[in-house]
């Protein structure tokens, strides 16, 4: 088991290394450097030199990756190019903002995805089931810029009753920041609830044809405590490997909606600092993009390690 | 009155179709079961039985509905009661112990919680008393260490402790009736015999009526007081066990025991023609009728109703019931097999040992096996040319590892497998050219699984025939309907899909399909196994005829020891991955001489209430062979002292050309037999 652990982590590790490796390179490989997007039409001769020698682009590739690689461990991305500031205090309010989007709807869209999941699952085909999956169905469909943008105009302009952008500073309080999150927290979490609402579902339905289920009911055992007994545990299991790509995906930023609401996130960083060339930003983000991808799998792979009695003894048999 | 303890009057259950018809699984179904008395349901699959059975604890199906008719238990309908009600019959009253118990225990639940939530629910004991009960339970169903067992999940017990503990968990409420829904098929032929005589033993102990639902003949003739017969969702035969078994006076019952392989005949049997009719394709006339040797314009038109003959004391629905009662027996007409094997040989296998074990980064470098004790060690066999001989031994015995490895399917760890003296076979898949894939074909197990349900009956027998004899047009339709109707099947078949056809004509074309290649070798590897038992014979029939007309060499994987009996010219008897007995099939039958042939042989069922198995050494399931001496040294009965731990057996021959690895002396092992 705890080898096993060990090896996980490991591989994790050797993710990241190949992941800052393309970046690198990619960003080695697009003509142009952060040199001559910064000077633009002054990009030659003396400037150009002195600009090169002050952000260390002088000495081979190879060696800047080293450099990069041992000050990002440390957690120093080096600076920002556009606003000349260290890119971690860039990242530090971003990233807080986008945990407080990512878990406001992780806390309102699970339990509620879970619920659906399980009621359309246990009253199939019947009228709680029909009316709740024509919901979801559409919740999913409808892609977010629509959704969002249908929210603004409904709840902030017509009715006028929340924000309807967010205009804060990076660096808000959270108290200050929550009225302004709920829209887009709605706007997220539909999406999200619907698709694992309809995971839950057919995960339900599929145990509940199970023999096993079946035996249950012929053992007399009543009804809700089977369902609690043997359908949930074995029904959920697989649905926390879905949560965990949701919830990364979710701490990925979600640009779009981000975007709508200009929201400062960690997704609108992202198309920032694309659009801004600003190189150093765009390879830090990857780099804690897929840390926070990496790091979640292995947790959810982890749990159901631990959560599934098979899996368990089989990894100790090895 | 009171000794009747379920009572079903006129059940019908059916679907609606998509078309909207009410197509019926059961037909006016009405019989009663008696306090104390067990009575087997038997049917192949699709005749309802399953269906029935669980009617009884009045649970109908998803997608299913009850049409009419009543399931009375304790004089109350079952099938419109609340489940409130229900709940408290269910386990406590009846209960039921199914067909799989590997899927049908929860998961994540260990054993000792799954016992003990029946203990709550269906009874008042405490805490404490339930732990011991627990332990009495799993003690009765002769499990060993009930302590911890109780602790452990469904997975980390073997197949037939897991089938134990599914009784342990049906008795854990003193239920009144036993539905027991295949209890043992799927679990080897050693530990079906025991777990029949558990079941038995309880069944005596504790006068638990029982409703026994089989397709296997087999196992029904040893439990069972009364047999019903199912075909095509009616009862077609009810009456006394010893009668059914000895004198069928149904022509479905009287071909089914016909067509059933016997331990004690050499030879195949007769087969029945046809395959049991889908549900809703029959609308008048009985549904007999197209496989009936009896049958008249009358049958056709009119069904024919459940008769009570009181002096047999035996309901029967057949207007022809009578020409049977004159026969007093089931005369089984075998055909002799024909052995036209020559002396040549085909195939050598050579101290072959095959290992599972996974290689390490040092091994896949150097391109080599490293395990000390492979799953299949030190396999001598010679195969002649058009013989059949037969792999035979319980799950885990290596019989389809070995055939896997001559197909090319799992590389050999050591020694040689030749064909045709000179031509080494050793390499797998990757490694062999062209013609020597053609010369070696398969037919597996399961043909739904085997056959691409994407493909035409065309498609699927064109492949090898374009692969490597490059057939085009009209000579390869000519082929195909050539084949078709060698497996006697028309051409009209060869626009179909596998899901048009029934399983009996899906394994025919997965035969022509084999022969499409005209190979020297057919590896056939449980080919009958997943077919219902009327169909079987006839598949047996045709692979005995294609084998006479092609002189192909089959080598023959069963678990089914009457199957095998019938076939094949020769047996290998396999424990734990090495040999233990080879020899002529009359010879193995008629003398097992090994100890672990004679367990294997007394364990088997036959469908006859006269003849009981006979139990010789416990069912334990080793894990793996021993690192030591004689690979059957943990379930041996006949141990002869500290050699068989240490020392591999050397092989003794007989007389009549059997090869035995025991310690014991032939002498010793023979004179047992007399």
């Amino acid at each position: 088991m705890l080898f096993l652990i060990i090896k996980r982590i490991l591989l994790g590790f050797i993710t990241l290394f190949i992941v800052s490796l393309i970046t690198f390179v990619g960003t080695e490989i697009l003509p142009g450097d952060a040199c001559t997007t910064y000077l633009e039409r002054q990009a030659f001769g003396e400037q150009l030199e002195a600009c090169y020698r002050r952000l260390g682009l002088n000495v081979p590739a190879y060696e800047r990756y080293v450099s990069w690689a041992v000050n990002a461990i440390q957690g120093d991305f080096g600076y920002s190019l556009s606003g000349e500031m260290p890119i971690k205090e860039v990242l530090g309010p971003r990233i807080k903002n986008s945990l407080v989007l990512a878990s406001a709807a992780i806390f309102i869209g699970i339990p509620i995805a879970l619920i659906l999941g399980i009621v359309t699952a246990l009253w199939r085909d019947k009228l709680p089931d029909v009316a709740i999956s024509t919901v979801t169905i559409f919740a999913m469909t409808i892609p977010e810029f629509i959704s969002a943008t249908l929210l603004i105009l409904i709840i902030a302009i017509w009715l006028e009753w929340l924000p309807g952008i967010v205009i804060v500073p990076t660096d808000v309080s959270f108290l200050e920041l929550l009225p302004n999150i709920i829209l887009p927290v709605i706007a997220i979490a539909m999406i999200m609830t619907a698709h694992m609402a309809r995971m839950v579902r057919s995960s339900v339905i599929q145990v509940m044809a199970s023999e096993y289920v079946q035996m249950a009911i012929l053992k007399g055992v009543p009804y809700w405590k089977m369902v609690f007994k043997h359908v949930l545990p074995n029904a959920l299991l697989p649905a926390i490997n879905v949560v965990a790509l949701t919830i990364a995906w979710l701490l990925g930023g979600v640009v779009v909606t981000e975007v709508v609401f200009n929201y400062p996130g960690l997704g609108r960083l992202v198309i920032e600092s694309i659009s801004n060339r600003d190189l150093p930003t765009v390879q830090a983000l990857a780099i804690i993009l897929a840390s926070i991808y990496v790091s979640i799998n292995l947790l959810a792979d982890l749990m159901t390690l631990m959560l599934n009695p098979r899996l368990k003894t089989l990894q100790i048999r090895k | 009155m009171s000794d009747i303890i379920q009572k079903v009057k006129n059940l019908s259950i059916g679907f609606k179709s998509k078309k909207g018809e009410e197509i019926l699984i059961l037909k006016n179904i009405s019989t009663k079961i008696k306090k104390g008395e067990t009575v087997g349901i038997v049917g192949e699959s699709g005749s309802g039985k399953s269906t029935l059975a669980l009617a009884m604890m009045g649970y109908v199906k998803h997608g299913l509905y009850t049409i009419g008719g009543e399931c009375e238990f304790n004089s109350s309908n079952l099938l419109n009661m609340k489940s409130k009600d229900l709940e408290k019959i269910r386990g406590r009253k009846i209960a039921m112990i199914p067909q799989n118990a590997g899927q049908a225990l929860t998961p994540n639940l260990k054993i000792g919680y799954q016992i003990d939530e029946a203990l709550q629910l269906h009874s008042d004991l405490s805490e404490k008393e339930r732990e011991k009960k627990i332990s009495e339970l799993l003690n009765k169903v002769r499990l060993p260490s009930p302590e911890t067992i109780a602790l452990r999940y469904p997975h980390e017990l073997s197949g037939g402790q897991q089938q134990r503990v599914a009784v342990a968990m049906a008795l854990a409420g003193t239920p009144d009736l036993l539905l027991l829904d295949e209890p043992t098929t799927g679990l080897d032929v050693t530990t079906q015999a025991h777990v029949l005589e558990l079941l038995n033993f309880i069944a005596k102990d504790t006068g638990t009526s029982m409703v026994y639902v089989s397709h296997d003949l087999g196992a029904i003739a040893q439990v069972s007081d009364r047999i019903i017969v199912m075909y095509s969702g009616e009862i077609v035969l009810e009456g006394p066990s010893r009668d059914i078994l000895k004198r069928p006076i149904h022509p479905y019952t009287h071909g089914l025991l016909k067509s059933i392989p016997k331990l004690s005949l050499a030879g195949l049997p007769e087969s029945m023609p046809g395959s049991q009719p889908q549900p809703g394709i029959i609308q008048s006339g009985c549904s007999f009728f197209d496989r009936c040797n009896f049958s008249e314009d009358k049958c056709k038109n009119t069904s024919p109703q459940l008769e009570f003959l009181k002096e047999l004391n035996t309901s029967v629905r057949c207007f022809n019931y009578e020409k049977l009662l004159n026969e007093s027996q089931v005369n089984q007409n075998v055909n002799k097999i024909k052995n036209n094997s020559n002396d040549k040989e085909i195939l050598n296998l050579s101290e072959v040992s095959i290992s599972y074990a996974k290689q390490k980064l040092l091994d896949q470098i150097f391109n080599r096996i490293s395990d000390d004790n492979p799953t299949v060690q030190d396999i001598n066999i010679n195969i002649k040319k058009g013989e059949t001989i037969a792999l035979v031994g319980e799950s885990g015995s290596g019989k389809s590892t070995i055939l896997k490895s001559i197909a090319g399917l799992l590389k050999t760890k050591d020694g040689l497998i030749r064909f045709d003296e000179n031509r080494n076979l050793s390499s797998d898949l990757k490694e062999r050219n062209p013609n020597d894939l053609r010369i070696i074909q398969l037919i597996f197990q399961n043909p739904d699984e085997s056959l691409n349900p994407n493909h035409t009956v065309e498609e699927i027998i064109a492949q090898p025939l374009k692969l490597y004899f490059g057939l085009k047009g009209e000579e390869l339709n000519k082929n195909i309907i050539d084949l078709l109707q060698k497996v006697r099947l028309g051409e009209f078949y060869m626009s179909r899909y596998p899901r048009q056809l029934s399983g009996g004509e899906k394994q025919r074309v997965a035969v022509a399909r084999a022969f499409a290649a005209k190979p020297d070798i057919i590896l056939c590897d449980e080919v009958t196994s997943a077919l219902d038992v009327s169909v079987q014979a006839a598949v047996l029939n045709l692979l005995q005829q294609l084998k006479e007309d092609f002189g192909t060499t089959y080598i023959f994987v069963s678990h089914d020891l009457a199957v095998v009996r019938a076939i094949s010219d020769r047996v290998a008897v396999l424990y734990q991955g090495r040999l233990c007995e080879v020899g002529p099939s009359n010879d193995v039958y008629k003398f097992p001489s090994h100890p672990y042939t004679e367990v294997l042989l007394g364990a088997v069922l036959e469908p006859d209430p006269d003849i009981k198995p006979k139990l010789v050494a416990e069912d334990i399931v080793e894990e793996k062979p021993p690192e030591k001496g004689c690979s059957f040294q943990g379930r041996c009965s006949r141990i002869v002292g500290d050699i068989c731990k240490k020392d591999i057996p050397p092989w003794q021959l007989t007389d009549s050309g059997n090869a035995i690895r025991c310690h014991i002396p032939i002498k010793e092992l023979q004179k047992e037999q007399l």
